[in-house]
């Protein structure tokens, strides 16, 4: 089209490397030895779209581009420094600020389009504003949740189901109508107003055992509307960025409801646990034997194998630093010490391992469920600290318990258990857990 | 222009199954820092949002594209930056077995 191609040239080429960049990256992240890599070549690919794109010479005004970049940076460095804790808090923030820019985006295409918009394009850019808007505030409230602004508790009531798939179908057919009556601009909002709706809706009946799942859900919805973005504005770069996105998210989420034994859609269609709480009444009666932390330390000393199993409540206790005391002076003793990693532990995937490995504990000794399953049988004490569902035996044995099947961490196989938790307060999940009652476990209370 | 959509299926379509591949062989280990990773890099969504803001057709698009400037930009500094703390954590065992 224009006399000069050169320019165009290379602003496409850029975006090329950038795009050959980013996959790159995401190759390097399969190792922690060359994950770092991995970063630096995604830094780089962006630095290079950016430039790029600044190149264009259809962009008149730089003056509220600088702006917004430097705004962005100042806001982003906090973001950047959030305890390692909040990490899963943050990152549903940032899925939020994601889909934001999106769905502004697509906003502004609508209306530099219309009213004649053309089917094709009609139908990416909903699928953009609809994805973009729900997973706006799905996010939102998820992090509202994850940080304790919200309450964690799934909220219920009748019919739920049915609003949800109601507001959901009700998009859609505004969709639609729109991409046959693309002149109908007064539609347009609604595209706007019901998902974000429905992402509010979404969100409140999920628990916080679900929290992994569903922000790896969420991220693969941020991923699919930059991917649709990329069909309204012809960049085979954001599509390709959404593309990959929207593929982590969704092997993530399938991950995860698989080690919860749960599909999607019982995931997003059903609170957790909640005709289990009340079940269970009796409970207080049952024998629980306690230790005291010396006689723990005594057990600890002549053990020659020790599995720790961690979970969220290490790191609501901020307790990282000191099972790395422990660690220490475990394998000064020259015990084997490894912890075992259940892929839901924690707050999102993979949490813990982050976690552990800001409190400088070697990744090499940091298992994944599927290897550390086998070696139960021959430890002498499993130490879990703050975890509780993962490690439920009645997810293998009790046919009634609503987390029946889900994968487990074997601890009761060890040769002892202990237990240090803060009370006898069941799980997130709500669930009794029968390990407790076990004679050869042990608890620990207060703050790990 | 439909040659264009057919291109861009095309390309949709490779790098998902690329992006799948991939990213089945990201260890657990590396989950969360592997997902504040994607978030950065979906942030590119900014290309859009700048050629938005710089193209200054409306006041509408500009408001909006300097607004999803802002959103986007603190993704890609934060989202960056605190992959990179993280990876920086992750240690081998300095010493071999005592």
């Amino acid at each position: 089209m224009t006399p000069f191609p050169g320019t165009d040239t290379i602003i496409e080429l850029t975006y090329l490397i950038a795009t050959a960049l980013f996959v790159m990256s995401l190759k390097w992240m399969s190792s922690p030895t060359t994950a770092r890599h991995g970063v630096w070549a995604g830094e780089l690919g962006m630095l290079l779209a950016i430039v790029g794109t600044l190149l264009n010479r259809s962009i008149v005004d730089y003056k509220w581009v600088a702006i917004a970049l430097v705004l962005g940076t100042i806001i982003g460095v906090p973001l950047g420094k959030v305890q390692m804790t909040a990490v899963p808090q943050r990152t549903a923030l940032s899925h939020a600020f994601g889909a934001c820019c999106v769905t502004l985006v697509g906003t502004a295409e609508f209306y530099l389009r219309a009213p004649a918009v053309p089917r094709f394009m009609m139908s990416v850019l909903s699928m953009e504003v609809i994805l973009g808007s729900l997973t706006f505030t799905g996010s939102l409230m998820a992090a509202g949740k994850l940080q304790e602004i919200l309450p964690q508790r799934p909220i219920i009531f009748k019919g739920q189901n049915l609003v949800n798939l109601g507001m959901l179908l009700v998009a859609i057919g505004v969709a639609i109508y729109l991409v046959i009556h693309p002149d109908h601009t007064y539609l347009f909002p609604a595209l706007l107003a019901i998902p974000l709706l429905f992402g509010v809706m979404m969100i409140i009946p999920i628990g916080g055992a679900d929290m992994p799942t569903v922000i790896s859900l969420l991220n693969a919805y941020a991923g699919l509307s930059a991917s649709a973005m990329g069909f309204v504005l012809d960049s085979k770069l954001l599509i390709v960025a959404g593309a990959l996105d929207g593929a982590s998210g969704l092997i993530l989420s399938v991950n995860m409801s698989k080690a919860m034994n749960r599909s999607f859609s019982n995931v997003l269609f059903g609170g957790f646990g909640q005709e289990q709480t009340a079940a269970k009444g009796g409970k207080e009666t049952r024998p629980v034997r306690s230790a005291s932390p010396e006689e723990a330390a005594e057990i600890l000393a002549v053990a020659s194998k020790v599995v720790i199993v961690p979970g969220y409540g290490m790191a609501v206790a901020q307790a990282q630093h000191k099972v790395r005391e422990l660690y220490d002076n475990l394998t000064k003793r020259g015990i084997d010490v490894k912890f075992a990693i259940h892929p839901v532990a924690g707050r999102m995937p993979g949490h813990m391992n982050v976690l552990l490995a800001e409190a400088d504990i070697p990744y090499d000794k940091l298992l994944d469920m599927d290897e550390i399953n086998g070696e139960f049988p021959q430890t002498d004490v499993a130490l879990i600290i703050g975890a509780n569902d993962v490690t439920n035996p009645a997810a293998r044995t009790d046919s009634s318990s609503p987390i029946f099947g889900m994968p487990i961490l074997d601890v009761d196989k060890a040769h002892t258990v202990m237990v240090i938790k803060r009370s006898m307060a069941a799980g997130f999940a709500g669930i009794d857990n029968p390990l407790y009652y076990l004679d050869k476990t042990l608890m620990l209370f207060g703050d790990a | 222009m439909k040659m264009d959509l057919i291109t861009s299926l095309y390309v949709f379509m490779l790098a998902a199954i690329v992006g799948l591949e991939v990213i089945r062989r990201v260890s657990p280990l590396l989950h969360t820092p592997l997902m504040s990773l994607t978030n950065a890099l979906d942030a590119i969504a900014v290309v859009g949002a700048i050629l938005l803001a710089g193209e200054h057709k409306t006041t509408l698009s500009t408001v909006l594209g300097t607004i999803a400037i802002v959103a986007a930009t603190s993704n890609v500094v934060g989202g960056f930056f605190i992959t990179d703390r993280m990876l920086k954590m992750f240690k081998a065992s300095r010493s071999p077995k005592p």
